[in-house]
Formats: C-alpha cells, sequence, structure tokens
C-alpha cells in the first residue's frame, strides 16, 4: 500500500465561518480548539469527516467545525451516526454530545451503539448539569444537588459514565479534562486508532450554572493528589513522588487506593488497558469517590471486537459476491421467483 | 364412484381453527394451488395477536378466508360459501357470518364435552338441530389423519398436527384444484425432516382420496380460469410486494438501500424479506427501538442511501421527532406505516385506516411531508416506488400508510416489467453552487421543486453543517430572523405543494352519477365491488380514489364539485372527510367503521344505495 499523501491541513482549515457562541469562559471553547488543533493529525481530508451531535450546548459543536456536519435532536445523535457510519465505512463519523443527551434521553442509544461497537468516536462532555436549558441537574449531578429544580436537593443517584460504558462492553472507554490539552489530545489519538466504538468522557466547565465542579482535579495545589494518570504497561501510582498507588486487595472485588510506602512494588497494579474482561476497567472507574479523589484519567480499556460496520459490510459483500447478473436482472429473476404462472 | 361436477363463477371459503391448527399455511397454500389454475383470488387472513391463546377458546381462532372467481374480483367476499370449522370454537366465532345453506366441514372429532363447554356450547350443535339450515358435512379429520399415517415414522403428535393437509386435500378435491405446488412446498418445508414430508404429503392424499370416496360429498365444483391481462402472475400480500417495492427501488435509483426498524405487528414481514436480500445493496438494521431505527435511516440518508423505516401507528408516533429533523433537513426519507387498530397497543393484528391524520398533522411545528396510500396488496410495490422517487426527487420524508387488511391480504399480481419501472436516480451535488463559484449553499433551491442540493459527506469542498435550529434561506446557517422563519415555513409547504402527483381519475361507466363514492387506501376493494352491484342493478355511482394525500391530485376540487353528493367510507371516524371538507367546502358524508375488519361490498351496496336513491 503506497504511502497516504500528506495532507498539510492545519488548525485553520477546520474552524468554520460560524461564530461560536458558548457562555465566554466555557469549557467547551477549550476542547473545540484541542479538537480543531488535533484534527490535522489524522490526515484524513475534511470532506470524509462527519461531526453528528445531538441537543445541548455542547451539541453546537458540528456549527464550529469546517467538516460536514448534523445538529440533530436530543439524544439521538448515536443512533443517526450509526446508520451513516453502517453505510458509509469511508467517513470518520464523530459524535459530540453531553451528559444529559447521552445519559438521559439518549440512554438507550449510547448503550446500543456501544454493544454493536458502531466506529464511532463519541465525546461526553460532562458538566455535571443541564446548561442550555438553564440550570436543572443532570444524570451525572451528585446526589443532593441544589439545583433550579431541585431545591431541596436532587435524588437521583447519578451514573458513572464510564462505569455505564463498560456495562455496555464498549471497546475504548477513557477518560479526559477540558483544560488538559496535551492530555485530551493524546486520548483523542487513541479513540481514533481504535476499530469500533470509542467513547471517550471529557470534564468540561460549566462556568454559569455549575463552576468549579472538577476544580480539584485542575488547580494545581490539588490535582496531583487527585488525578491517576493512567498509562498502559505503568504501574499505578500518583501523587507527589508516587505517594499514592493502586492495589487490587486479596479477596476483595474491587481496585484500592494505598500508601505506596506501606505495599510491596509487586503489589501496584500495572495499568493493561487491553484486559479482555470489562471487570478491571470497571473496577478502575469506581475508584473515585463523589470529592473527585482518585479520579482516574487516560484510556481505561482498549481492546479489539469487530465492529458493527464491519460485520455488515462483510455480510453485504459476501451476498454480492455470490449474485451473478446486473441488478436489473437480479430483480426480474426475483419478481418471478416462487410459484407464478403465465396468461397468454 | 363418478361425482357430479358442477361449474362455479366464485366461491368464498374460510378456513378456521385454532391458533396452533396451521390455518393460516392451509389458506396460503389453497390460495397459491388456485392462483396456479388462473382464478381471480382475494384473500384475508384474520388472526389473534397472542401467539397461542388457550387451546380451542374464541379468542384463539384464526382463520383465513379465500375468494375465488371467473372473472376479476375486488374483495375477499363478504360471506363465506363453504367454513372449514376445526374445532367447536371456530364454528362458533365464524357461524354468524354464513348465509344459510352455505357448506359447514367440522371437525367432529374435536366435538368434545370439553371443548363444546370451553366456548359455552351446552348440547352439541352438529346434533341440536342448530345447524339444520346448513350443509354440514361431518368428518373426523384428526382421526382420519392418524389412521392414514399409521404406517409413517412419525409420533402420534405429529400426525395430528398433519390434520390441517387432510383438510387442504379434501377441499383441493372439492374445487379441482392442482396440487403440484403443495407437494413442492412440503418437500421445501420439511427438508431437513422427510418423514414429515412423507407423512404431510400423505395426510394430504388421504384428504383427496377421502372426498373422492365418500357419499357425503356427492358434487365436485370448478371454477374456471378468469380472462386477466396477458402475462407471468404471482400471488402477492402488501407486505411482501412492499418489500419488493423497496428493492426495486434501490435498484432503479442506484443507491444503496438502508432499512431501520423495530419488530411491530403488522410490519415485521417487510424487515424480514428485506433482510434476506442482501445481494442488492440492502442493509437492514434492527434497531434498538423505533426512534433509533429512523434515526439510523436518516442517517443513512444523510450519507446518500435511500432510507427507508418500517413500521405501525405506535412506532409512527415515536418518530415523528426525527421525521420532523428530516422535513428541517430536508432529506429523503421514506417511513412506512402499516396501520393497525388503535389507539395504543390497540388491536394489533387488525386493520384500521386511522392514522391519516397521524400522517398528515402529527407532528410539531409547521412539519409537512408527503403521504400516500397503496389500493391493494400488489399496490405496494407500486406504491413504494412512488413513495421513494417523491423522496429522493424532492428531498423529503413520506409517509406510505398500508394497513393490516392489503398488508397480510393477497391477490394475482401481473409481474411487471423491470425496465418499465421508473428511472429514480438522482444528482448528487458535486461543485460550489454560490455565484462567486468557491461558496457552497446548502439550501439554495431547485426552482422547479424548491428541493435543495443534495450533498452528501465525501464530496469535496461541499463541506456543510445542518440542523434542526431554523436556518437561513440559502445559506443554511442558523436564524433567528422573523422574517426568515416566516418563509421558510411558507417554502416547505410549497415544497410539498409543489410534488407533482397525477389527476384523480374518477370511474362512472354510466357517466350520468351524481354521486361520487371518495376512498383511500385499502378500501378500494370493497368500495369497488359495492359501486358494480349497484351498476348491475341500473343504479349510477362514480368511483375515485385516492393514493396521494399530501400533495392531493390538483384537479380534486373540481372533481368533488361535479357531483350533487360525495359520500366517504374510511375505516376510521371520518378522517378524510374532514379533511376535505375543510379544504375544499364540500358537505360530503362520511361512512366509518372502526371493527378492525375491512368493509363488506354488501354494507357499502346497501349506503350507497340509500344515497344514490335519496340523495
Amino acid at each position: 500500500m503506497a504511502e497516504p499523501v500528506a495532507l498539510k491541513l492545519t488548525t485553520k482549515d477546520f474552524k468554520s465561518d460560524q461564530e461560536v457562541r458558548w457562555c465566554p469562559g466555557c469549557g467547551d471553547y477549550a476542547i473545540l480548539a484541542a479538537v480543531q488543533s488535533f484534527m490535522p493529525e489524522l490526515n484524513i481530508p475534511r470532506e470524509r469527516i462527519v461531526f453528528v451531535s445531538g441537543i445541548g450546548c455542547s451539541s453546537r459543536f458540528p456549527y464550529y467545525m469546517n467538516t460536514y456536519g448534523m445538529h440533530s435532536i436530543h439524544g439521538r445523535a448515536p443512533a443517526i451516526a450509526t446508520g451513516l457510519s453502517t453505510t458509509r465505512p469511508d467517513l470518520s463519523v464523530w459524535v459530540v454530545t453531553g451528559d444529559g443527551d447521552a445519559l438521559s434521553i439518549g440512554g438507550n442509544h449510547l448503550i446500543h451503539a456501544l454493544r454493536r461497537n458502531v466506529n464511532l468516536k463519541i465525546l461526553l462532555f460532562n458538566n455535571r448539569i443541564y446548561g442550555l436549558t438553564k440550570g436543572q441537574y443532570s444524570p451525572t449531578s451528585e446526589i443532593g444537588k441544589i439545583t433550579k429544580s431541585t431545591p431541596a436537593g436532587s435524588a437521583d443517584s447519578p451514573f458513572n459514565p464510564l462505569s455505564l460504558a463498560l456495562g455496555a462492553e464498549a471497546t475504548f472507554v477513557a477518560r479526559t479534562i477540558d483544560s488538559d490539552r496535551k492530555h485530551l489530545q493524546s486520548v483523542l489519538r487513541a479513540a481514533a486508532e481504535h476499530n469500533g466504538s470509542a467513547f471517550v468522557e471529557i470534564y468540561q466547565n460549566c462556568n454559569i450554572f455549575n463552576d468549579g465542579a472538577f476544580e480539584e482535579l485542575k488547580d494545581a495545589g490539588t490535582r496531583d493528589d487527585y488525578l491517576i494518570r493512567l498509562e498502559h504497561g505503568q504501574p499505578i501510582t500518583f501523587g507527589k513522588d508516587g505517594q499514592f498507588c493502586v492495589v487490587h486487595p486479596p479477596g476483595g472485588f474491587g481496585l484500592e487506593v494505598r500508601d505506596t510506602a506501606a505495599v510491596s512494588p509487586e503489589e501496584i497494579v500495572v495499568h493493561d488497558s487491553g484486559v479482555t474482561e470489562p471487570a478491571y476497567a470497571f473496577a478502575l472507574s469506581r475508584l473515585p469517590g463523589l470529592d473527585l479523589r482518585n479520579t482516574p484519567i487516560g484510556v481505561f480499556r482498549n481492546v479489539s471486537r469487530p465492529s458493527y460496520d464491519n460485520l455488515v459490510q462483510s455480510q453485504l459483500e459476501a451476498a454480492r459476491a455470490k449474485a451473478t447478473g446486473t441488478p436489473e436482472e437480479q430483480l426480474a429473476g426475483l419478481l418471478t421467483s416462487g410459484d407464478t404462472w403465465t396468461i397468454s | 364412484m363418478t361425482k357430479q361436477v358442477r361449474q362455479l363463477d366464485r366461491v368464498v371459503i374460510r378456513f378456521a381453527g385454532d391458533s396452533g391448527d396451521g390455518m393460516q399455511l392451509t389458506g396460503d397454500r389453497f390460495t397459491s394451488e388456485t392462483a396456479q389454475l388462473g382464478n381471480d383470488i382475494s384473500t384475508l387472513p384474520n388472526f389473534p395477536a397472542e401467539i397461542r391463546a388457550p387451546a380451542g377458546t374464541l379468542p384463539g381462532v384464526s382463520s383465513f378466508q379465500v375468494h375465488f372467481a371467473d372473472y376479476d374480483i375486488l374483495t375477499p367476499g363478504d360471506a363465506p360459501n363453504v367454513l372449514v370449522a376445526m374445532n367447536p370454537a371456530a364454528l362458533k366465532a365464524n357461524l354468524g357470518d354464513l348465509p344459510r345453506g352455505a357448506d359447514i366441514i367440522v371437525n367432529t372429532d374435536e366435538f368434545t364435552k370439553r371443548n363444546l363447554a370451553k366456548v359455552g356450547y351446552a348440547a352439541s350443535p352438529l346434533e341440536d338441530g342448530s345447524l339444520d339450515g346448513y350443509a354440514v358435512h361431518p368428518v373426523g379429520l384428526t382421526s382420519m389423519t392418524v389412521g392414514a399415517l399409521a404406517d409413517q415414522d412419525v409420533s402420534k403428535k405429529d400426525a395430528e398436527r398433519a390434520k390441517n393437509m387432510f383438510a387442504l386435500g379434501l377441499l383441493s378435491w372439492m374445487y379441482s384444484r392442482p396440487y403440484e405446488s403443495t407437494i413442492r412446498f412440503l418437500q421445501r418445508k420439511f427438508a431437513a425432516r422427510p418423514e414429515l414430508v412423507a407423512a404431510n404429503i400423505a395426510a394430504f392424499k388421504a384428504g383427496w382420496n377421502f372426498g373422492e370416496t365418500t357419499e357425503d360429498f356427492s358434487v365436485r365444483y370448478e371454477v374456471k380460469p378468469a380472462q386477466m391481462p396477458p402475462g407471468t402472475y404471482r400471488n402477492i400480500t402488501g407486505n411482501a410486494a412492499l418489500a419488493l417495492g423497496i428493492i426495486a427501488a434501490g435498484v432503479r435509483s442506484k443507491l444503496p438501500v438502508f432499512l431501520g426498524a423495530y419488530p411491530i405487528t403488522p410490519a415485521s414481514d417487510i424487515l424480514h424479506e428485506l433482510s434476506k436480500h442482501k445481494r442488492f445493496g440492502i442493509t437492514t438494521m434492527q434497531a434498538e427501538d423505533e426512534i433509533a431505527a429512523i434515526g439510523a435511516a436518516l442517517g443513512a440518508a444523510y450519507g446518500g442511501a435511500l432510507g427507508i423505516t418500517t413500521t405501525s401507528g405506535p412506532g409512527v408516533a415515536l418518530k415523528g421527532e426525527t421525521i420532523s429533523l428530516a422535513v428541517a433537513l430536508e432529506l429523503p426519507l421514506v417511513i412506512v406505516d402499516v396501520q393497525r387498530a388503535g389507539p395504543s397497543t390497540g388491536m394489533p393484528t387488525k386493520t384500521e385506516q386511522a392514522d391519516l391524520n397521524m400522517a398528515l398533522f402529527g407532528r410539531h411545528g409547521e412539519a409537512p411531508v408527503a403521504v400516500i396510500a397503496p389500493r391493494s396488496p400488489s399496490d405496494c410495490f407500486h406504491a413504494a416506488i412512488e413513495a421513494a422517487r417523491i423522496a429522493l426527487t424532492h428531498r423529503t420524508p413520506v409517509i406510505l400508510l398500508s394497513d393490516n387488511y392489503v398488508a397480510n391480504g393477497s391477490e394475482p399480481w401481473l409481474l411487471p416489467d423491470v425496465d418499465s419501472l421508473p428511472d429514480l436516480r438522482v444528482e448528487f451535488a458535486t461543485e460550489p453552487n454560490g455565484e462567486d463559484g468557491t461558496t457552497f449553499l446548502p439550501y439554495l433551491r431547485d426552482p422547479r421543486t424548491l428541493a435543495r442540493p443534495w450533498a452528501i459527506p465525501g464530496t469535496p469542498g461541499l463541506q456543510h453543517r445542518i440542523g434542526g435550529l431554523e436556518k437561513a434561506d440559502k445559506t443554511g446557517d442558523i436564524s433567528y430572523d422573523p422574517a426568515n422563519h416566516d418563509f421558510m415555513v411558507r417554502t416547505r409547504a410549497a415544497r410539498i405543494e409543489a410534488i407533482e402527483v397525477p389527476d384523480l381519475e374518477v370511474e362512472d361507466p354510466d357517466g350520468d352519477a351524481r354521486v361520487l363514492v371518495l376512498g383511500w387506501g385499502s378500501t378500494y376493494g370493497p368500495i369497488g365491488a359495492a359501486c358494480r352491484a349497484l351498476r348491475q342493478r341500473g343504479l349510477s355511482v362514480a368511483q375515485a380514489h385516492l393514493r396521494h394525500l399530501s400533495p392531493m391530485p390538483r384537479n380534486l376540487g373540481d372533481v368533488l364539485g361535479g357531483y350533487d353528493r360525495v359520500v366517504i367510507p374510511e375505516m376510521n371516524l371520518g378522517q378524510l372527510a374532514h379533511v376535505i371538507r375543510a379544504r375544499f367546502l364540500v358537505d360530503a358524508i362520511p361512512y366509518n367503521q372502526v371493527r378492525g375488519l375491512p368493509f363488506t361490498a354488501a354494507e357499502l351496496e346497501t349506503m350507497l344505495e340509500e344515497v344514490v336513491k335519496n340523495g
């Protein structure tokens, strides 16, 4: 196969002529800039890239990308993108969604896209609030959250998006943060290289309705103690000088955080995103508490399974390979198949 | 012994039994044999939604009616001449439809005390004289089948199950049907179990031979082939024809076809059929729900496929928001609604035409779409092609309103020549269309059709964004401008009105009718049969039938204005009548029935006679 021609695209090539209309200070700006500057790296012509979104602040994203794009309806982007990706395997299809869009009204489509392993890159901007409708709690808001629609505090337990995606047997699951462009782009890179559904949760700040929701993960004074940066093949340690680590306690089902000094080095879990059984990545997803301590970011799971698109296309190809004659001849044959009779 | 042979011009037979008795299959086979003979045919399956309702009960009765004749017929017949009742429940459930003198073939083995009690017979109707007005033929169908299969290598249960083939054999003998296709069918169906092939063929032949030897059946009947236009025919149900129409639309448009569907009665058979024909480039996706089914179809349409979703009323209700999106995006999409009795779950296996309002108006905002309806089983083929033509040419969602009656009913279909089917090829946008030669304006319209360009992803230089937010004329940019919104709303309405549809044809052979019967969809047959009957009695009546419900034919107003009275029979509470009255200020007379069954020709004849005579 010939070396692909370098397209020499730049960040600017991916900016559309539309005025960006998020609130000043919104985390979406940082994500947009990171995506636009990452896109040239894919070396895919712009016309073969499609962004499909649902409804919500994040779902305005496609308007700002100089690619093909569809701003669809609330929650349905994964379903629409499934039809597109399945019939057009030549395209790079990205879904941009939010916590309300993907996990509330569109929860069904999300889990089914993931279990089918449709070749979609799904970016879920999680700000733990409804922004576009002005501040109601979302399915990722913490229990007890006081919002416009829950003056006495929310009685809903939140979803853990990564646990949900892993439960749906997603083949690629990752988390990153809006403000960390380098990390965000590293996750996008891994997602883009994955064949099948890639689910990426991006912690995103809504400075109007839920400001500072992820502050501890961003503040220079706390972030090293709070964040677990997952790296494939590396022992999972974090904190100043790696003072904390993740272990698999004997007899338990999950993973736990310990002082590194208190355990022997061989007890420290070495991160392997390729573990086939989703239980390991699921245990990782359960580490953080509501206070954001012990929040892993990076690629939790990256395993190989045939994509829905590939399976569907190979069925079509197999059926075509067996067919003879022009489509019109085949149609004429089909119409006259079965019991026919002739009147002269 | 030599039997008397009597010629008949038409016969209506109803096979009725328990859901597990195989009545649909029996009726289907008899129909196929009859088609081979060249009679005209119309069929009406009628079955419960329950897969196996409790055995021997009234709710568990399943029936299949077939009407065949030596002339062209329009309906499955109002009243059976022959009822095959496999048990007391089947007799009780169907007796009321039989005219006096009708033949009743009963399976006496099932007329046990227990089975009689299940349906409330205190005494056996075979013995208490209550059937004296009918020609009752008591036959031990089960015991004779088991007896005939004594030498076969099958269990008693399998032997008993073959009793429907015994019944089919008997009826095939009675009406001199050719049975080769049934033998072939059994060989195919049970290919994996040769002992069942042998047993079912033996049961069929035993039934045939029984007819020939028993003295109870002294007369054998013949119905000569009908005079039908020359050509090759096959018997076809509406759902099968619709699936073939979709395949044909794919071939004639040279586009890949994508069907998104969620299983729902009575539309699932279209999904089943299309899933078998991948070689035509047809992708079928059984989606997680109705919304995903249409969403995926719309996504495929965005990518340049012929996007289709098939469902019934409850599914259309769920798809409404996505249909609205397709209206805003101005992309081609075909939504097939095989209507069933509602509201809610209603009667899933019974027919109705009560989704017309939903098709025309059932969306938020001003969201006009094209709506068409097939008039008969074979017409579903052409209606599917027409739906695709409108969707592709005009870049619009099209709702195709089939219903359970045409979907599961069947009739002979004169197979079309593939080359005579419409050319549905479309042109995708490939070049910028702005005046500066570099800009692409996704909402710049074709002046004739008002359709916008279909610029599919992958086309260099035409990257653009579309969405559900209101768009500025031409550029497609987000717009909240009041005048623009007003313009776009009116333009979307004008787009639908700009669709070219054929003028409405009126059938008025006498030429002096003062009463017009206007129908749509599956009522074509019963209305036509009623009009014929009236004309044979010297009364004049005109019939016109709408295929296009949105937009309506341009001459419709003139047609309506040409008659003193307009009567609109519908299987709903007057939905088309409401539209006609509102749009044309015509004092149309609605005639409505929502029993889950098609109109009988007789009831329409009675009603129309009253209008023709008394205005």
